[in-house]
């Protein structure tokens, strides 16, 4: 197949239409990747001298929360706030999911306050500003955002940026269920950890596991590897944004001491075992069954533990997770994240949206309200002290881990998913005894981490 | 002088006519195929997270050869189309050759192996994992009442791609009933004629049956190759289901479990685009399995045409 000069000759106003047709369309979509909004933004609308000045408005609040119980708990929250703003009516739509708010804003079609279950994008939204920044308004209304503890505050910001506000938080602990304890404490180390997993370990003759002490592996439930960090006071990133998962000792600490573990269980044993028990949203939990004697969860598990009809009477406690036998200081610490909350771009009424956002992020009627419907740990030092928070012993073992000033989160990332997947997915190799070095692995993570980085512009 | 000037006019007026009676194609092919096409170049040359966008020439393209999980998925997908649709193109036309010489009940046979095909993916491969679950699943159950210790299928990074080849073969009813029309359609007559030259059913098979039925074949083998590049929703859910994970806030699902072994490029695509916010790379990916299906598509043209001008295969 040739071309003649005449056929080039024939040939060229076909290219240039091609040309064209493709600089029009890189055009178009150049021009089209994101929908113009004439929305006001927070702060450039005048502040009101106090609630009454407000003008009227209806304003959308999307969030996550999908069941009856969580939905009417939000609506009795926005209760007290319709007290204070009986001019401003709340439309709350439930069940949203963190792309529906990407997409929204994106189409210009924006809620004027949205939350959102997840810390993972914040570091996205607050860079590509899909939420605005509060950090004037928050200066304007004298909010004192010491009331919050470090991680809270640090898992609602990106580089300065403060997009979101801590709705409600998870904490999480270790629960224990007594009557598998045999009597002991609920361990304070990593080696008393060790031997009491083995100790209440109940195999068959075959050897196949019935009543596992403590299930080490990272693919169970909440054994997440940011859920699990805290226990050796594990960091994932420098200073600079880069990982630091390779180069800090901590890690490889923990992940010597979890595989010694795994494998005293057999990794074959103890993943059919993990394959055999039940859902962890259900009756069916292995924990609420007796199946496990210790497990790292959240605070909201008292609450499915008291909802449950045979669970209920079980007699269990919680405590802080066990720590690194050298790091006695991190003890009473844990993981801390939580459902954030923000005025998206192109919101219709960012100042009333700001108000209902203040409201439900430092009003301490409207966060103890919630927490007692929903069991979270609420996010100020006032509501955790308030006469009128439920709290048992249980829980309140959860509000001293939020508490607690090592008490650490998953800093904002831009690439948080990737980098926490990329880190998870090396584990499991470790886990199945698939690595032979891992320096080398965790350098390899480390990398991993770093060329994302370098791809989504540092 | 008047011939020269309307012969052009009426030659204009024709080829306006010709493309007034095409512009719903076209209109469909500009929209549905050239704009995405030329905007999916466009965007991999870009840094583009949904809301800014920012030129960076070939670096898109140059982090696709350092992507550790992008090699692996390509090498999974490769995996598929190389072994998963050959087993079942040969399992599709052995049941629909089964069927037609069957003598009673040949009804009732097409109608069970077509069934699996009318259940939701989702649904079937959920299905297929409880089935095979190590701890639970009724076949290690089984297995184990033998005395054999059954593979953990879908957890076991050996195994998972092979159940996916079974879940594959369990759902090919359709591709069977295409296979069947075919094999009907060969006339019995040359059978006979070769039955009374001495062919056994090997000869008859390779020299009546396949290049008569080599069309089908072929469009089967296409529409197999590209089904595999595409595949996606079964692998995820496996995967999901399998992991035991159920990706809540706070925890980690890791795509492609066990240890990457069912990550496959459309999935990668997928997180690199609608997770990680990465449009141009995932552009990237897009061009990769574009190029890929046109790829695997010519070439299996050239071979099945190889195939029908011959009369057997080369």
């Amino acid at each position: 197949m040739f071309f003649t000069q005449h056929h080039r000759a024939q040939e060229a106003p076909v290219h240039r239409t091609v040309l064209a047709v493709a600089a029009l369309a890189a055009l178009a979509v150049s021009t089209a990747c994101t929908a113009g909004t004439d929305a006001p933004t927070l702060g450039s609308q005048p502040k009101p001298s106090g609630s009454a000045s407000l003008p009227a408005a209806t304003i959308e609040l999307w969030h996550g929360f999908a069941a009856d119980s969580e939905v009417k708990a939000f609506t009795d929250a926005i209760a007290g706030f319709n007290k204070k703003f009986p001019q401003i009516s709340v439309k709350m739509v439930k069940g949203v999911q963190d792309e529906h708010i990407t997409q929204a804003v994106r189409g210009g079609n924006a809620p004027d306050v949205a939350s959102s279950f997840t810390t993972d994008n914040v570091a996205q939204w607050c860079r590509s500003g899909v939420f605005q920044d509060l950090t004037q308004v928050i200066k304007q209304d004298g909010i004192d955002l010491s009331v919050l503890p470090a991680a809270a505050r640090a898992y609602t910001e990106f580089e300065g940026k403060r997009c979101t506000m801590p709705l409600l938080a998870d904490a999480y602990g270790l629960y224990y269920n007594k009557a598998l304890m045999k009597g002991n404490e609920p361990p304070r180390t990593l080696s008393e950890l060790t031997r009491l997993a083995k100790e209440l370990t109940v195999r068959d003759p075959d050897g196949t596991i019935k009543v596992a002490g403590f299930i080490p592996s990272t693919q169970y439930y909440e054994n997440s590897l940011s859920h699990l960090g805290p226990m050796v006071g594990a960091t994932w990133y420098n200073p600079d944004g880069t990982s630091a998962i390779g180069s800090d000792p901590a890690w490889k600490q923990l992940l010597t001491w979890q595989k010694e573990l795994l494998d005293w269980y057999g990794y074959a044993n103890l993943e059919t075992f993990r394959k055999s028990l039940g859902d962890e949203w259900g009756a069916e939990h292995p924990f609420f069954q007796g199946k496990v004697a210790m497990v790292l969860d959240g605070e909201w598990r008292n609450a499915m533990i008291a909802a449950d009809e045979d669970a209920k009477s079980m007699d269990y406690g919680t405590a802080p997770l066990p720590v690194a036998d050298a790091k006695p200081d991190l003890y009473g610490s844990g993981f801390t994240a939580g459902t954030v909350i923000g005025v998206p771009r192109g919101a219709k009424n960012p100042q009333a949206a700001w108000e209902l956002v203040k409201y439900l992020t430092t009003d301490t009627d409207g966060l103890v309200t919630l927490s007692n419907a929903l069991r979270n740990v609420p996010t100020t030092k006032a509501a955790m002290e308030s006469p009128a928070l439920a709290k048992d012993a249980n829980f309140a073992t959860f509000l001293q881990i939020f508490e607690h000033p090592k008490t650490t989160t998953l800093p904002s990332n831009v690439n948080s998913v990737f980098n926490q997947e990329a880190f998870s997915t090396f584990v499991l190799e470790w886990e199945a005894g698939r690595v032979k070095d891992l320096d080398a692995g965790l350098a390899k993570v480390d990398k991993e981490i770093n060329d994302k980085l370098k791809l989504s512009g540092g | 002088m008047s011939l020269t000037r309307t012969a052009p006019r009426w030659r204009r007026r024709e080829g306006l006519r010709a493309l007034l009676w095409l512009s719903p194609w076209l209109t469909g092919f500009a929209v549905f195929f050239l704009y995405p096409l030329l905007a999916t170049v466009y965007f991999s040359f870009h840094r583009y997270d949904l809301f800014t966008l920012e030129f960076i020439g070939l670096d898109n393209y140059r982090y696709l050869l350092r992507d550790p999980r992008a090699l692996v998925a390509i090498q999974n997908t490769l995996w598929l189309v190389v072994f998963m649709v050959p087993v079942q193109l040969v399992f599709a036309l052995g049941l629909a050759q089964l069927v037609t010489r069957l003598k009673a009940g040949a009804g009732f046979f097409r109608t069970v192996f077509y069934l699996p095909s009318l259940v939701p993916l989702v649904a079937g491969t959920v299905s297929f994992v409880f089935l095979l679950n190590p701890a639970t699943g009724p076949l290690n159950q089984a297995l184990r009442l033998i005395g054999v210790s059954g593979p953990d299928w879908f957890g076991d990074p050996a195994w998972s791609k092979p159940s996916l080849t079974l879940l594959g073969m369990w759902g090919i009813g359709n591709v069977m009933v295409i296979f069947l029309a075919a094999l009907l359609d060969v006339p019995r007559h040359l059978y006979e004629a070769a039955e009374i030259d001495g062919a056994g059913a090997w000869r008859c098979f390779r020299s009546i049956t396949l290049p008569l039925i080599s069309p089908v074949l072929m469009f089967s083998a296409v529409t197999g190759v590209i089904y595999a590049l595409q595949y996606f929703t079964q692998a995820m859910i496996a995967a999901r289901v399998a992991s035991g994970s159920t990706d809540s806030p706070g925890t980690t699902f890791v795509p492609g479990y066990p240890e990457m072994s069912t990550l496959t490029l459309p999935q990668w695509l997928f997180y690199a685009g609608f997770r990680d916010y990465s449009m141009g790379y995932a552009c990237v990916l897009a061009l990769l399995l574009f190029a890929a299906s046109m790829a695997f598509t010519l070439v299996l043209l050239r071979r099945f045409r190889g195939l029908d001008e011959e009369g057997g295969l080369r």
